[in-house]
């Protein structure tokens, strides 16, 4: 369907970028931002994330996908400083992060959002986006109680803000509570505010989840925006038309490993990847139970 | 019924000093409670601890009286720290759970036989306040028709009001900065105001230590009024009518806790004056309530209006219900 002679500069950039990378798990690429070693979370006996080895390239978005319990989320977590592995290194930008709290993340250019969206209630939507700018003076003690030293920045945020909230067709909201605002508004004000922190990465843990149709176009078309400024993109999603529609690449957990990379069309075709969404049926009805059998033998030998 | 008094001690206690040092405690509080969501339940220790650093430091060691105010306000800074180094990181419960207990510590250890060489024990200090008195400018009592202060409380209430006022203008100042902004939004989400790069941990300690101090300056005016510490005052009761005043006058409003002490002391005062009347007179018979029973049954009364504020006005007197109604996704 996409038309070589209308494609737009990000999309093009990154096929070529990615063009001879191979469509592997654990794939090198030619300029990671992104390079993850070993990471493994376990809860109790559950090992809910073991990641070998896994770049993101850097200016493209990137598709995390699997079923249910696949350990998505919690490899977010674990990347951004919410939660601590059990072992692993990674790098961010060529810097080690693994132990970094979750501000120093934030303030190294790497903010996420999250799977059950974080609206500050009783916070206005455009202070929830202006808690999103960064080396604000006013958020000094001391310097706060004088509004000379931090005005002239704060009215800079607030047009970056303004602009934000236009773009995201939040401008009506600007003076409503957060807490007022549907389930879908939440996720654009959440994905606005994370953009705010003007970081050269962001991680959308299932942005498009409780978005209703309309929205989740022009969602769709915020994010492919993002690429044309640059930015590099890692999200979460399950609709496997939406991922085709804007992912440059696909990576694919089960049951905490990478089990599958490509571009979107190549691992949708990969047998890997579909067993491990037929293998997340547990209860088995749906399949005939010797076929179900057959496959996670085969992804058995896989994983391997 | 002599109304002239029952009136006159009523509007009395909308501006003396307890009035002021519930409301300097109660300013501080709002800075834990209402603006930052720190379930801090031993604001009385600070308060404690400020009254028995200047009492100690002047009565026991025989220090100038400026170094007690600068040791018991550095006392409220390193409580802080105790109460907060441990407990932020974890949640929020267990600041609540380490600030009753420590409130409680502070109280039985200013009570100790062994410590009561320095802290006076059960029967506390005295004799700290000559050089606050000596600099008192008043020297007749202020009438004002049935309102009567005498000159040493004049002196005090003048010092008060002026610490609530700078106190109102700091909280008012910083919660409407960013900073102030940080504050609120990590009540209403800490991980949200992680992920935007703020150290939360710090944030909250900078709001303990701040309510803290602002606390302790409703120790200073509660020891100084009564020329007098004693360790008993700072009991977890203290702490709960705190709060009452801080959800009277409106969680996160500048002037909630001021406006809330008045309201909560003119009426004990009131109904701690109306009743013992009613009872002499004959208006309320003996077998429902003697003299000395109508204390007990002010705070009853008390409670009961608190029980019906949260059910019919949970957002107290300026809170907006709007607000407070949010559901906090
Ligand atoms: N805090 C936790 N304690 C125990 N188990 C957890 C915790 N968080 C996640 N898990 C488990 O780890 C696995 C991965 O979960 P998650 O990362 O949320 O998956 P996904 O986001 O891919 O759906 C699941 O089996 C889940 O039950
Ligand atoms: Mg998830």
């Amino acid at each position: 369907m996409a038309d070589e002679t209308t494609v737009a500069p990000g999309v093009a950039r990154m096929r070529e970028a990615l063009k001879d990378v191979p469509h592997e798990p654990g794939a090198p690429k030619p300029d990671p931002i992104l390079v993850a070693d070993k990471v493994v979370r376990r809860f109790g006996g559950l090992t809910a994330v073991s990641v070998d080895h896994v770049e993101i390239p850097r200016g493209g978005i990137t598709a995390l996908i699997g079923p249910n319990g696949a350990g998505k989320t919690t490899f977010f977590n674990l990347l951004t400083g919410f939660d601590k592995p059990d072992e692993g290194d990674w790098t961010f930008n060529g810097k080690p992060l693994a132990g970094v709290p979750a501000h120093k993340v934030a303030n190294q250019g790497m903010v996420r959002t999250f799977q059950l969206t974080k609206a500050l209630s009783r916070l206005k939507v455009i202070d929830n986006m202006r808690l999103g700018g960064t080396g604000q003076r006013g958020e000094k003690f001391w310097q706060s109680l004088i509004p000379a030293l931090w005005r002239g920045q704060e009215k800079e945020i607030t047009e970056r803000a303004d602009d934000l909230l236009a773009r995201f067709k939040l401008d009506a909201k600007r003076e409503d509570f957060a807490g007022s605002l549907s389930g879908g508004q939440r996720k654009l004000l959440e994905m606005a505010r994370a953009l705010m922190v003007q970081p050269d990465m962001v991680m959308l843990d299932e942005p498009m989840a409780g978005v209703n149709p309309a929205l989740t176009q022009s969602l769709l078309g915020h994010v492919k925006d993002l690429r044309e400024d640059g930015m590099t993109v890692l999200f979460v999603e399950h609709d496997m038309d939406m991922v085709r529609d804007i992912s440059d690449w696909v990576i694919v957990m089960a049951q905490g490993k990478v089990i599958a990379e490509g571009t979107p069309d190549t691992v949708m075709a990969d047998p890997r990847v579909i067993d491990a969404y037929l293998g997340a049926h547990h209860d088995g009805t749906e399949h005939d139970p010797d076929v179900v059998a057959a496959l996670e033998a085969e992804g058995e030998t896989a994983d391997e | 019924m002599n109304w002239d008094i029952i009136f006159g001690v009523s509007l009395e206690s909308l501006f003396n000093t307890t009035m002021i040092a519930y409301a300097l405690a109660a300013i501080g509080l709002n800075v834990h409670f209402g603006y930052t969501g720190l379930l801090n339940f031993g604001q009385s220790a600070f308060l404690g601890v400020a009254a028995y650093g200047l009492a100690m430091t002047v009565a026991t060691f025989g220090a100038p009286f400026w170094l007690g105010i600068v040791i018991g306000l550095a006392g409220a800074v390193v409580l802080a720290l105790l109460l907060g180094i441990p407990t932020l990181r974890l949640r929020a419960d267990y600041l609540a759970i380490v600030t009753i207990a420590a409130a409680e510590i502070v109280r039985l250890l200013f009570r100790s036989v062994s410590l009561s060489e320095w802290t006076g024990g059960s029967d506390g200090l005295q004799s700290f306040s000559d050089d606050f008195y000596k600099l008192n400018p008043y020297s007749s009592p202020l009438k004002i028709g049935i309102v009567d202060f005498d000159p040493r409380e004049l002196w005090v209430m003048t010092i008060g009001w002026a610490l609530i006022g700078i106190s109102l203008l700091i909280v008012f100042l910083a919660m409407r900065s960013p900073w102030g902004r940080v504050i609120k939004a990590i009540r209403e989400d800490e991980d949200a105001v992680r992920s935007l790069g703020k150290n939360v941990v710090s944030y909250k300690m900078q709001s303990l230590i701040l309510g803290g101090v602002l606390g302790s300056l409703g120790g200073f005016i509660f020891a100084l009024s009564r020329a007098a510490v004693q360790p008993d005052t700072y009991g977890t009761e203290f702490t709960f009518y705190m709060y009452t005043i801080v959800i009277l006058g409106g969680a996160a409003r500048v002037f909630g806790p001021v406006v809330g002490s008045m309201i909560f002391w003119f009426l004990l005062a009131f109904i701690n004056a109306v009743l013992p009347a009613a009872i002499t007179q004959g208006y309320i018979p003996t077998w429902l309530m003697t003299p000395t029973q109508a204390g007990a049954v002010g705070y009853i009364l008390v409670g009961a209006g608190l029980v019906l504020l949260l059910i019919y006005r949970p957002q107290g007197i300026f809170g907006d219900r709007k607000e407070v109604m949010l559901d906090g996704r």
